[in-house]
């Protein structure tokens, strides 16, 4: 009895661990994660600052008196700008949305057979897909461009939307998340008749929501980033970020409400990360490249 | 059903007559042809704009292409004057190179250091820590901060702090000086570089098989640094090498925040890359057939860096 410790008061100790060493680590992994938050902080700041707080000489970091002015201004400057604000918000939207969920499921659709079946030509697609992972979207800018006049695409909305919809990286993930379904399960539900396209809408597409939040996480920040590139020139068509950029470029009478649109335009894909985080990870486990 | 099952056993197996090896294709095709079907939006779209495009990118490099003529072939005539005649070319072709050479690295060990660090917090800290690192790469165009901060004027943030502890008396025009463009341009690329494969880390490290870790330690494993190169870097191979095609891509593609921080072109070229300088080539000058060139070098710089890179991962712990 005597030589027993309580069991509340019994440390748990870790393998390997000496406490040094995890302080230093921690230490270290404090500073960069600082590094890390500081300038989003200021963004969220920013946009709470009355405008004399922006332009106070020397720089202060964080707000003093917090204001909804600058909301308050970018919802007037919506009402009277040439083009409706709530133009640039819905073509984000239009593109994001359309961009988002037309690509989970088409690389939902070409992921099942490469991940379930060994049938001609699969191996050699594969390595393509792979292939394109290790090189960037620059290297077919030009012959994009020129496809997309070819098509008669260019100025609108589908010169954005469409070549996102196959995104390789994402083809990538949904394969490698999708081979950890148990074959059973799509055997079980051949032997009772059904075909390939209800197991894959009804047996498949169910078993992966956790890489559908993933495909999503990684799609739409890039999509809601956009801010038209070269294909969109006609005002109207333009997404939000290229509002951002104009009302930045409107220097310091649009310093406030800059800063307001800034932090809706970073708060969005944060949030999803947040909601999905579990998900994203499990699907990101299956991640690795085996051969 | 039992027949489609056996169909699906015999493509490995020897046909038990003997049937031409075209007949044997389209009878494969055709017991597949549902497959084919569920993938081809996919791969219409992605043959359109991604395949079809590199071989387009290839052959136009061999020639001479304004969109407005008929092509007229030129031979090597491009890559000659890349790499002979064009000055520019070779400034934007070293600083991609000093990108690629420091951020990756950098970029990669960040990534799997700090993913490692996250994973010994409890399981709410680590979400927390997971979000605080990997939220500026999905930010959007956040990075345009970086402006303020490394402002040229005395109300930039870093000018001002650095005035008011008297460090320096006047402001520095920290984006306008070539001695500092390329440090900011590759501070805040590596701001924004614990992407997919941070998760991608943070991920396989939770997979880890905690008995190896028990068995290690009665093996002789005695602290955290054996464990790391004994146990979880050997078990993580597949992550590693996923992680390492992300940050080779993305460090020779930097682009967007060269131009975002340090304009288009930047002060003497100091911060122009092969991206940029391909981009100056194909939507400026519209000479598609000399940026098909530069593309077709990124494509090779870009593939045979992973491709090497792959070669040599595999080969650890072998």
């Amino acid at each position: 009895m005597s030589t027993k410790v309580l069991p509340v008061l019994r440390v748990r100790k870790r393998l390997n661990r000496s406490f040094t060493v995890s302080f230093l680590l921690f230490g270290l992994l404090a500073i960069f994660g600082s590094f890390m938050v500081l300038p989003l902080v200021y963004t969220i700041n920013n946009a709470f600052k009355p405008l004399d707080e922006l332009f106070i000489f020397p720089p202060r970091f964080f707000v003093n008196n917090p204001t909804m002015d600058n909301f308050y201004d970018l919802v007037a400057l919506m009402g009277n700008s040439w083009v409706p604000f709530t133009r640039y918000i819905s073509n984000t939207i239009l593109i994001t949305s359309l961009g988002t969920a037309g690509h989970i499921f088409l690389a939902s659709a070409a992921a099942y057979p490469l991940a379930k079946y060994r049938f001609p030509g699969s191996k050699i697609l594969f390595t393509i897909v792979i292939l394109s992972l290790m090189f960037s979207p620059h290297v077919t800018a030009i012959p994009n461009y020129m496809v997309m006049s070819w098509l008669g695409w260019i100025n609108t909305h589908a010169a954005i939307i469409v070549p996102s919809l196959a995104f390789s990286l994402g083809l990538f993930l949904m394969k490698q998340f999708m081979e950890q379904i148990p074959d059973a399960l799509l055997e079980a539900a051949k032997i009772d008749g059904a075909s390939e396209y209800r197991i894959f809408w009804s047996i498949v597409m169910p078993n992966v929501k956790p890489a559908w939040l993933t495909l999503m996480i990684l799609q739409f920040p890039a999509l809601w980033g956009t801010d038209g590139g070269n294909f969109i020139y006609s005002e109207n068509l333009k997404p939000l970020n290229y509002a951002l950029s104009q009302i930045i470029q409107g220097g310091i009478a649009r310093a406030g409400v800059g800063a307001a649109v800034a932090l809706v335009i970073m708060i969005v894909p944060i949030s999803l990360f947040i909601v999905s985080q579990s998900s994203v990870i499990q699907t990101m486990a299956t991640s690795g490249m085996k051969d | 059903m039992q027949a489609e099952r056996t169909e699906n056993v015999a493509v490995y197996a020897v046909p038990p007559e003997k049937t031409s090896r075209w007949a044997l294709l389209r009878k494969q095709l055709h017991t597949h042809r549902h497959l084919y079907v569920l993938m081809s939006p996919f791969m219409l779209i992605f043959f359109l704009f991604t395949v079809i495009p590199v071989a387009m990118s290839l052959v136009l490099s061999f020639f001479y292409f304004n969109m407005l003529e008929f092509p007229r072939f030129i031979g090597w005539q491009n890559y000659a004057r890349l790499f002979l005649n064009d000055d520019v070319f070779l400034i934007a072709l070293k600083n991609t190179l000093l990108f690629a050479v420091i951020t990756g690295p950098i970029s990669y060990v960040a990534c799997f250091l700090f993913a490692w660090i996250i994973n010994e917090l409890s399981p709410k800290v680590r979400a927390f820590m997971t979000l605080v690192f990997y939220a500026p790469s999905i930010s959007g165009n956040v990075f345009f901060i970086w402006l303020i901060i490394f402002s040229g004027d005395s109300y930039g943030y870093l000018n001002g702090f650095l005035m008011r502890v008297g460090f320096i008396l006047e402001p520095i025009q920290w984006l306008q000086d070539e001695k500092y463009i390329l440090a900011i341009v590759i501070i805040v690329q590596l701001w924004l570089s614990l992407g997919t494969s941070f998760l991608a880390f943070i991920a396989g490290l939770q997979t880890i098989d905690k008995t190896l870790v028990e068995a290690g330690s009665v093996d002789g494993i005695k602290n955290r640094w054996q464990e790391l190169w004994y146990i979880t870097l050997p078990s993580m191979k597949p992550q590693l090498m996923f992680g390492a095609v992300m940050q080779i891509t993305a460090a020779f593609a930097v682009a967007d925040i060269s131009i975002a921080l340090a304009g288009f072109p930047s002060v003497n070229y100091a911060a122009h890359t092969v991206v940029t300088h391909l981009m100056d080539f194909g939507t400026i000058r519209f000479e598609m057939g000399y940026a098909s060139a530069i593309a077709t070098v990124l494509f090779g710089l870009m593939l045979g860096t992973n491709i090497v890179t792959q070669k040599l991962l595999r080969k650890v712990g072998e």
